[in-house]
């Protein structure tokens, strides 16, 4: 994977940035050692590793504006950092960038159960807010299985989802307010507790933008009510083509799970050796349904949900009577990347979507994939919404299978776009899909997509290297070549 | 030379917004210009219609997406999904009457360039959050697409976001994908009767952070509630408190029976499905309620838990105004006599202390001139660099939602 080459101007002057940025903030927030600078050097995207030329935990947001000022006015990159568990690289450093690091943004600010929300520090790990409010009775939905680790604010950053998505939706659909720090040191509030943008929805495109438009120094979030009940069925069928049916089947019923997940069987096999879940291994696709609501609800629906399942040729069935049941149900689920990474030295997780009608023969093409590049493939899939998590099986230690692994999650991503999906449905572009966008978005589509990163990043300083294939500087792409007459199409004739 | 230009592809599209800029000539988009009464007058010299971009391109079903023309019409759109037992679950709105105009007008377009959402909002989200992917034509006249054609996606930005809201000063929609959703198979509400706005609010609030999953919660004045057309409804001569529950039918009933203990003597009467869908329908649209259209009409989005006092302030500021309160309180609809400014700075005024956004929806021509649709405040520097990262020569829909652009 290529970086922008690294200005050698500014690595010469690492020891006055040093010096300065020690004299802008509080010093101990500086990191300059280079075995310390080591802990920043990679996040959950193991296979990449470059530590930063230097690093900074600001305390407070005055200390963050101070920071990108300071490095806007000494055009120094910065990569900002939440808690470093991105699957995609979005907090990938860079030799000759600061890394921002949050870390000690770490307390909820308010709770305000009136208006149904909550104001948060953007390290505070996910499943901390839910903890907080849970006394009274209220959760925040979205749910990335990294939720004890990963911070609120990169999932602002990538727009993070989880299994519970389909019914509940992303980080975006549950945020309210946000405080950011542009690139220029400029503190911007944005929305609070009240609903929709005065104006363009900056909110909205804020998220999910990974770290290039603005650093996150505040989050108000939504909060809902914990529903009263929930239970899941597991389902075994002969074929995932009979497990997508089934899912077709639920949501044409007008069913909207709070969770739809399947698995194939070399996935099945490897959670249930390892969690002993009691999965059924004899299924070629395994189908975890969980309903949640009142009780008188959830049972309504599982019984129609059962009775689809039965249509659709389940060869097992399997309802939680209990919430320790429910929970050893998802277990394995939960534990799929870990049983995984038991069988194997290394794997890969990929993360593209497709409609689900096309399911059999992804899987078909993948398993193609997989005898030819010698790897074996497990899958993991949030069924409801269509985003599929092939689990790239490899050995980092023998040469080449790293770059086979790439090569072949590569082809996967290219199979999504191909059969009308996209490249990544909750881990992000960050480094590691950066070269496929081409795959999904032409040059039009790309330009404007970085015409916007320059209203908000003009020196594009922010986290460059990532999303986007090809850097291009603002000037050039805010040319209007309609001046002086040469209309893109001048022959054709207007009105 | 005609005035008005009504593309029937991107392409053609793309040529009459390079026609515009080779000309200097400012575009004013519209669908069936059902919402052209709302913001600031239109400055531009030519008229770029959608309407002959219409049609369903595709409608999964299982797969819970739907690809439009932008000029689609929403009443031929509702239909369709309606028979696959599905909806578009914001609750657009159709506000062609508020301005006068006929009802079932609204393009699809239009609706998500406006970011309707109705009551639903505080529970299935608005516009923004069902807007999937589109494909467009900047203020350069290049044809270009983002977001994607699936309910999951996060690759690249959410532009979809953005272009929600933006009343076509960024780029011209041509066509857009949105998500769709089952259709509550169905719906009740309860209505406690004679509360006072604060009591209401209260009471609102109790719902909405109850078990009962609300998916509507408004409250009406009691000489507003004398205009709904649902008889429960107009013959309680009290004010309305309505709590609408949505689901599976035993999932309903069960809410209900447990919403109606939660607030004892005080609920004392339920919509059934018709008069509760025709009850909301009149919520949602608003005209129903504000029907004079002498008076200046403000759009409020508050902090939900304020609505009731934000409403009694400016109700004694504001001498003859009518106002009520949908989204459990967070939005505010207020209609003012012809004053000055139409009571603008008492409007805004009263959002500084709480947070919250106005939006002038009616009123006088000449006034609508002078009060911008958004008061960005700190933020309009950064509008303005978003808008000329799209339209840098400012030639699509100019001044409808800013005076500087």
């Amino acid at each position: 994977m290529l970086m922008p080459e690294p200005d050698s101007a500014v690595l010469a002057r690492r020891p006055q940035l040093v010096d300065a940025l020690k004299r802008l903030i509080d010093p101990a927030g500086v990191i300059a050692d280079s075995i310390a600078l080591r802990a920043y050097e990679n996040d959950g995207l193991t296979a990449y590793r470059q530590p930063p030329m230097i690093a900074v935990l600001p305390k407070d947001t005055a200390e963050v504006a101070a920071i990108l000022r300071f490095c806007h006015q000494e055009g120094v990159k910065v990569v900002p950092r939440g808690s470093g568990t991105s699957l995609s690289g979005g907090a990938l450093p860079l030799a000759d960038g600061i890394l921002l690091g949050l870390g000690k943004f770490n307390r909820i600010l308010e709770i305000d159960y009136d208006n149904r929300c909550a104001v948060v520090q953007p390290g505070v790990p996910n499943l901390a807010i839910s903890h907080a409010v849970a006394g009274r009775g209220f959760y925040y939905a979205p749910d990335p299985s990294s939720q004890i680790a990963c911070s609120i604010g990169g999932n602002v950053a990538e727009n993070s989802g989880g299994v519970h998505c389909l019914k509940y939706g992303l980080t975006t659909n549950n945020l309210l307010g946000l405080e950011i720090v542009l690139m220029t040191g400029e503190v911007l509030r944005i929305g609070g507790k009240h609903l929709d943008a005065n104006g363009y929805d900056l909110m909205g495109i804020l998220t999910g933008s990974e770290g290039l438009l603005g650093v996150v120094t505040e989050v108000t979030v939504r909060l809902l009510r914990k529903p009263e009940t929930a239970r899941a069925l597991l389902a075994g069928f002969p074929s995932s083509e009979a497990a997508g049916q089934c899912v077709a089947d639920v949501i044409a019923a007008g069913i909207i799970p709070a969770g739809m997940e399947m698995m194939d069987r070399p996935a099945t096999h490897a959670v249930e050796d390892f969690v002993h879940a009691g999965y059924p291994m004899e299924a070629e696709a395994l189908l975890i349904v969980e309903l949640d609501g009142p009780e008188v609800e959830v049972d309504h629906l599982l019984s129609q949900v059962c009775a689809i399942a039965e249509a659709n040729g389940a060869t097992s069935q399997r309802v939680s009577s209990s919430e320790e049941e429910r929970l050893l149900l998802w277990a394995g689920r939960k534990a799929a990347f870990p049983a995984i990474g038991r069988i194997s030295p290394d794997y890969y997780c990929m993360d593209g979507t497709i409609p689900r009608s096309k399911l059999p023969q992804v899987l078909a093409r993948m398993e193609e994939l997989s005898l030819r590049y010698g790897l074996r493939v497990a899958n993991v899939f949030h069924a409801g919404d269509g985003n599929l998590h092939p689990l790239i099986m490899y050995d980092a230690n023998k040469p080449g299978e790293l770059e086979a692994a790439e090569s072949f999650g590569a082809d996967i991503l290219c199979l999504c776009v191909e059969v009308g999906g996209v490249l990544t449905g909750e881990h992000g572009v960050g480094v590691e899909k950066r070269d496929l966008m081409p795959q999904m978005f032409n040059d039009l589509d790309l330009n404007q997509q970085m015409r916007l990163k320059c209203a908000f990043d003009d020196k594009q300083l922010l986290n460059p290297g990532k999303v986007f294939p090809v850097l291009r500087r603002c000037a050039e792409l805010g040319a209007m070549h309609i001046h002086r007459g040469q209309l893109p199409r001048p022959d054709l004739p207007h009105f | 030379m005609t005035n008005e230009i009504s593309p029937t592809s991107a392409a053609d599209l793309a040529d009459a917004v390079c026609g515009a800029l080779r000309d200097k000539a400012p575009l004013q988009i519209v669908g069936q210009g059902s919402k052209a009464g709302w913001g600031r007058p239109d400055q531009a010299m030519r008229r770029l219609s959608l309407a002959r971009l219409s049609g369903i391109r595709s409608y999964e079903a299982a797969e819970l997406v739907m690809t439009a023309g932008a000029g689609t019409l929403m009443s031929d759109i509702e239909p369709v999904l309606a028979a696959k037992n599905q909806q578009i679950a914001f609750e657009p709105a159709d506000w062609g009457p508020l301005w006068g105009k006929p009802a079932g007008q609204g393009t699809i377009g239009g609706v998500l360039s406006c970011n309707l959402s109705g009551p639903r909002r505080f529970q299935a989200g608005a516009a923004r959050d069902h807007f999937l992917g589109f494909t467009a034509v900047n203020g350069r006249g290049e044809v270009y697409k983002a977001g994607g054609p699936v309910v999951k996606n996060v690759t690249g930005y959410d532009l979809p976001k953005l272009l929600a809201g933006s009343f076509g000063t960024l780029s011209v929609l041509t066509d857009v994908t949105v998500k769709v959703l089952p259709r509550p198979e169905k719906q009740r509400s309860v209505l406690l009767f004679g509360q006072d706005p604060e009591t209401a609010n209260r009471a609102m609030t109790m719902a909405l952070g109850s078990t009962h999953d609300i998916s509507g919660a408004c409250y009406l004045p009691m000489d507003l509630a004398r205009r709904s057309h649902v008889d429960l409804i107009r013959n309680a001569n009290k004010a309305v408190t309505a709590l609408r529950i949505e689901g599976a039918g035993p999932s309903v009933e069960h809410r209900c029976t447990a919403l109606r203990r939660m607030f004892g003597d005080a609920a004392t009467e339920e919509l059934h499905s018709m008069r509760s869908l025709a009850f909301w329908r009149e919520i949602r649209d608003v005209a129903t309620f504000m029907p004079d259209q002498e008076t200046a009409l403000w759009r409020l989005s508050v902090p939900p838990a304020s609505g009731a006092v934000i409403a009694g302030r400016l109700a004694s500021a504001l001498p003859g105004c009518s106002w009520f309160l949908d989204w459990g309180g967070g939005l505010l609809w207020i209609a003012v006599p012809p004053v000055a400014d139409i009571g603008a700075e008492k409007i805004r005024q009263s959002l500084v202390a709480d947070g919250g956004h106005a939006t002038l929806l009616r009123g006088p021509e000449v006034l609508r001139r002078s009060v911008p649709i958004i008061e960005p405040g700190a933020l309009s520097q950064l509008l303005r660099r978003v808008k000329q990262a799209f339209d840098p020569a400012g030639i699509l829909n100019p001044g409808r939602l800013s005076a500087d652009w």
